[in-house]
């Protein structure tokens, strides 16, 4: 059991911020960080002391198990959401893979996978999804071969916004 | 103990050699038998076949999410689907002692535009609601179903034991599995046909079928003209 907790101990993009376990700045994944020993190579660990409010985007794999405010961009990897991650934020990703908890829009280019524990609220745009049983889901899922029609809006947070930006026929 | 029509729908079954799986899982599960046995289903097929025809369809799902019926029908039509899981707000009122409230919540629940859909999953909710909730329910998925678009819902044809919801994973397009789960209030009485028609009174029943598990499906479309009456009417 020692190795789980040493996987999620920070390391990488958590030791490489300074003095504090929050940033509102801009991060950007490659070069700043050794790689986690725990996890194959090119992936970067966010550790689950760590807080980021703000934009994260990189061109490496990413494992987040602490918590991200804002927006996600890794449009050509792979981004894990562990079973401690809590994620906030708007999520471009080339693949991503759900553990922990996201709040926000999905936007992944070959898949999501949500698995069992995982949860999302939020909207999915995705050619391939994979939500396991016991995974927690709420939101629409866009597995459309070509640009949604108008008319049919995905709901933003709230009722009210929602009744306010779909268009009536 | 079972209900009588309970009794006499599995007396009726195994006089006709009906295989266990082809039991009513209402009445398997009173009687603590597996429940989740395959049953073949014809309306989902031609639901598939209405949806598909269309471009860029958009899906409403009214039942909790099942992984594998998202990688089904999206994969299979790569459309849109809305997870929107009204039994667990169905459940959320129950236990609250909100249930008579139920109507009411519905008519503001679906805030997708009008005749935006073109294909609604109901599975067996309205076998779950009072008459006023499910008459409200019907006026907001007629009104989010587009001109041509396909509703399917399934509707017990027997009362049920005990309390429980069911989650229907799809197999392939003949086969679903049923997956019962808790449920604190069970199904309402049940729909009579003509009940149903009536709450449906401005879609066109497409395809109606009565199967072998105690269960109506029904399909139906929305006329291209929304001032289409219905036949009979």
């Amino acid at each position: 059991m020692w190795k789980r907790d040493e996987g999620v101990r920070p390391t990488g993009a958590s030791g490489s911020l300074p003095g504090s376990t929050s940033v509102g700045s801009d991060i950007t994944a490659r070069g700043n960080h050794e790689p986690s020993r725990h996890l194959e190579r090119d992936t970067v660990n966010i550790g689950k002391s760590v807080v980021i409010k703000g934009e994260l985007s990189g061109s490496e794999d990413l494992v987040i198990e602490g918590q991200v405010e804002g927006k996600i961009e890794l449009r050509q990897n792979v981004l894990t959401i562990g079973p401690n991650g809590k994620i906030k934020a708007q999520v471009f990703a080339k693949s991503i893979i759900v553990l922990g908890e996201v709040v926000g829009n999905i936007t992944a280019s070959e898949k999501v996978d949500i698995r069992e524990n995982g949860s999302v609220e939020g909207d999915l745009v995705s050619p391939r999804v994979a939500i396991a049983e016991g995974a927690h889901f709420r939101g629409s899922i866009d597995m459309q071969r070509s640009p949604a029609r108008p008319g049919a809006e995905t709901k933003p947070e709230g009722k009210a916004a929602a009744a306010a930006s779909a268009p009536r026929a | 103990m079972p209900g009588e029509s309970t009794v006499r729908t599995i007396t009726g079954l195994l006089r006709k050699g009906v295989r266990r799986e082809g039991l009513p899982f209402a009445a398997a599960s009173a009687h603590g038998r597996e429940a989740d046995a395959p049953f073949h289903t014809k309306a989902f097929r031609k639901f598939l076949s209405a949806v598909a025809a269309r471009e860029s369809p958009v899906l409403v799902d009214l039942g909790p999410v099942v992984g594998s019926n998202v990688s089904y029908i999206g994969e299979r039509l790569g459309c849109k689907i809305f997870v929107e899981d009204l039994y667990a707000d169905l459940e959320g009122h129950v236990r609250q002692g909100r249930a008579a409230a139920f109507g009411e919540f519905l008519k503001g629940r679906l805030t997708q535009a009008d005749g935006s859909v073109d294909g609604i999953l109901c599975w067996d909710f309205f076998d779950y609601l009072d008459r006023q909730a499910a008459a409200a329910l019907a006026r907001e998925l007629t009104r989010l179903l587009a001109p041509g678009g396909a509703l399917l819902g399934f509707f017990a044809t027997v009362g049920q034991p005990r309390p429980f919801y069911t989650k229907y994973a799809i197999v392939n397009d003949r086969e679903m599995r049923p997956r019962p789960y808790a449920a604190t209030r069970g199904r309402q009485p049940v729909w009579l046909n003509r009940d149903i028609i009536r709450m449906f009174d401005r879609l066109l029943v497409s395809d109606s079928f009565l199967l072998q598990v105690s269960i109506r499906e029904i399909l139906f479309r929305k006329p291209s003209t929304t001032t289409a009456a219905r036949p009979g009417a």
